[in-house]
């Protein structure tokens, strides 16, 4: 029976797991009274669906509709000024869902909160980019690297990746090597589609290693004509040395003594 | 309109017949002064930019993407690529957030050697800025002091680790080498040599004619949108905002560490140039004070955390379970509690972050590097507009931006 590989995430896998073996996790702390976070989560009041402290940072849960508001709020009244990252993680082969964050700072206070939502497949989320305008271009790479798209956004284009790039790489189902389209991009921009049969598929994994290739060094220990076909076998041809040739001093013919 | 054919080729360089008599000019992708693959379209009315739009991604390897197909210590060397003018602030990012997710904490001389290889690192970067950056403004001779000292902080990099650029030069939970012997006696004498050469810049720079015209009143953030562009580091000090990761929420040994941190509130390019300096003389003073704490630590190099991190060679060598647990953890790699973390670090050029998500697999479920020269960069947009073009190279010189991080 043929191996089962999942479609829908095809990253790289642990290649053996302990049947009994369950991950731990991270401790969340709650948010205790009378700090700095508490009174964040006050402000935030019923736009907060779950709150605590991972790892020094308060984490904060909320609707995704709601994500501007929240982020006004936090902006407004909390003093978080500066939205220092945002972006995504892909859910869809567990949750069917992306898992959004906004990482905001407070200066006054050193104080750092994520703010995270979810959102369905082929959900939009509302632009920060009038709170915070580094959003602009952290909204722009979540878009070109998973394809989300963000409603109101000043100028929504791919950043990273060409214009007319196919696929958003970060996705789990997007292999590391790059997709059919990936392959071809190079080919079809230098040479045209027309040479796709003389130049072939781009290969795009540094690491891979054509058995029959005669052309890129990979033949080792033999010496192939430089594009040779051996795919029906190949005839051994040992590495030839020139040979050394090394003058007897004994008998030359024009030793000294010969002369006299 | 251009009309391009096989005769008369398509020139992306240049659109000039537009009805409002604006041309468009590629600053880049290969410009000497782009500091990297940036392109820059800028919409000129005669000399004025009317509009800027910074186009990224020339120098895209999908480092994010790499993160999720390696294991946590495979994907180390991998971030010496992104700032490739401080390599171990990168190193030391990365791991500084995969120890908070598993909660280790490195010994204290691997903290003093860290703390070491970030000041020189950051020393290298700013001398390079200042190099780079006085190169683009017209001074040469800048430009041949600055990378002999740069040189000389590339040389004791190279005799503790062997690499100039890509040091690799922290690991996850600790450093993987002791200082070589006589190693803090040169890094006395370089920082007794690198006053000298500070005052050397400053007295070419400082109070030049032609360097404070071209850098004085350019390149203008206001505190507020500094804040708003997402600014770090020296861009957000040079706009009179006092905040240093490195004081505000210490990492390593700098909560122990007497030094300043250098404001400006000029908002502009020369402010900048005058904090990198005081900064590089901040960096001397750490190093300075470093150097007698080294000799205060216990030898031990790694973080005693056998599930997460191999043992040393020693009892590798000689003690069967220590030789297990190095191979399960060289074959199938430490497998982080199911959490996330964001760990903001001081790197030369900004805040320098590293975001993971862990389910607790040996491969991050996403892993998200927070490049401060990425939103310098969305930052162009807004301040190119309305400069001369003239100014544009003293203003992406001034943002210090590194194309390794920018694109990842």
């Amino acid at each position: 029976m043929r191996k089962y590989t999942p479609k829908d995430n095809v990253q790289a896998k642990a290649y053996y797991t302990d049947r009994f073996w369950v991950a731990p996790r991270v401790p969340r702390e709650e948010v205790e009274a009378a700090t700095h976070f508490a009174k964040v989560v006050a402000a935030l009041g019923s736009l907060a669906k779950e709150t605590y402290i991972e790892i020094g940072q308060l984490v904060i849960h909320i609707n995704a509709g709601e994500n501007f508001q929240v982020l006004k709020t936090l902006k407004e009244q909390c003093g978080y000024t500066q939205c220092s990252e945002q972006s995504a993680v892909d859910y869809l082969a567990k949750d069917g869902e992306f898992e959004l964050f906004y990482q905001l700072l407070n200066i006054h206070e050193a104080k750092r909160v994520r703010v995270v939502c979810r959102i369905k497949k082929d959900e939009a989320i509302e632009s920060i980019v009038p709170l915070f305008k580094s959003a602009n271009f952290a909204e722009r790479e979540m878009f070109d690297m998973f394809g989300i798209k963000v409603n109101n956004h000043p100028f929504l284009k791919r950043i990273i990746m060409p214009d007319d790039w196919e696929g958003h790489p970060l996705l789990k189902t997007y292999p590391l090597q790059g997709d059919e389209f990936a392959s071809w991009y190079e080919v079809d921009k230098i040479f045209g589609k027309e040479y796709r049969d003389i130049i072939g598929p781009e290969n795009r994994d540094p690491a891979r290693i054509d058995r029959y290739d005669t052309k890129r060094f990979s033949r080792i220990g033999y010496e192939v004509p430089f594009g040779a076909d051996i795919s029906k076998g190949e005839t051994k041809q040992p590495i030839e040395y020139s040979e050394t040739f090394m003058t007897n001093y004994n008998k030359s013919s024009k030793q000294l003594d010969e002369r006299k | 309109m251009q009309q391009p054919n096989k005769l008369t080729p398509f020139f992306e360089n240049l659109n000039f017949e537009r009805e409002d008599n604006t041309m468009v000019i590629n600053f880049g992708p290969q410009h000497p002064s782009a500091h990297g693959q940036l392109r820059l379209v800028l919409e000129l009315d005669g000399e004025l930019v009317t509009k800027a739009y910074p186009d990224i991604g020339y120098l895209h390897r999908g480092i994010e993407k790499m993160a999720e197909n390696m294991t946590y210590n495979e994907f180390l060397p991998t971030t010496d690529r992104l700032d490739y003018i401080a390599s171990t602030s990168n190193n030391y990012a990365y791991a500084l957030a995969v120890e908070k997710l598993l909660g280790i904490e490195a010994p204290r001389r691997a903290q003093v050697i860290r703390t070491m290889l970030l000041e020189i690192n950051r020393i290298m970067s700013h001398l390079f800025f200042l190099a780079t950056h006085a190169l683009d403004v017209g001074a040469m001779s800048v430009f041949l002091y600055a990378f002999r000292e740069r040189e000389y902080a590339m040389d004791l990099m190279e005799d503790y680790c062997g690499a100039r650029l890509t040091h690799s030069a922290v690991r996850i939970g600790g450093v993987p080498l002791d200082l070589p012997a006589g190693w803090t006696e040169k890094l006395a004498i370089y920082l007794a040599k690198m006053p000298e050469a500070i005052k050397m810049y400053e007295d070419l720079l400082t109070e030049n004619r032609i360097w404070k015209m071209r850098l004085e009143n350019v390149g203008v953030i206001s505190g507020e949108d500094a804040l708003n562009w997402g600014c770090s580091g020296i861009m957000l000090r040079g706009s009179g905002i006092q905040y240093d990761i490195r004081k505000e929420e210490p990492y390593e040994l700098y909560s122990e560490l007497d030094f300043d941190i250098p404001v400006s509130d000029r908002c502009d390019s020369y402010g900048r140039y005058r904090l990198y300096m005081e900064e590089m003389k901040e960096s001397v003073k750490i190093l300075k004070q470093l150097i007698p704490m080294y000799f205060e630590t216990e030898p031990q190099l790694m973080a005693h955390a056998p599930q997460y991190i191999s043992a040393p060679k020693e009892e590798i060598m000689t003690q069967n379970y220590a030789l297990m647990q190095h191979f399960v953890l060289v074959a199938q790699g430490m497998r982080p509690p199911k959490g996330e973390v964001y760990a903001p670090t001081e790197s030369p050029k900004g805040e320098l972050g590293f975001y993971i998500k862990s389910e607790g697999e040996p491969y991050a479920y996403r892993l998200k590097c927070r490049a401060p020269s990425f939103f310098h960069t969305g930052l162009l947009q807004e301040l190119l507009v309305g400069t001369y073009i003239a100014d544009v190279v003293t203003i992406i010189g001034t943002t210090n931006i590194v194309f390794g991080e920018v694109d990842r």
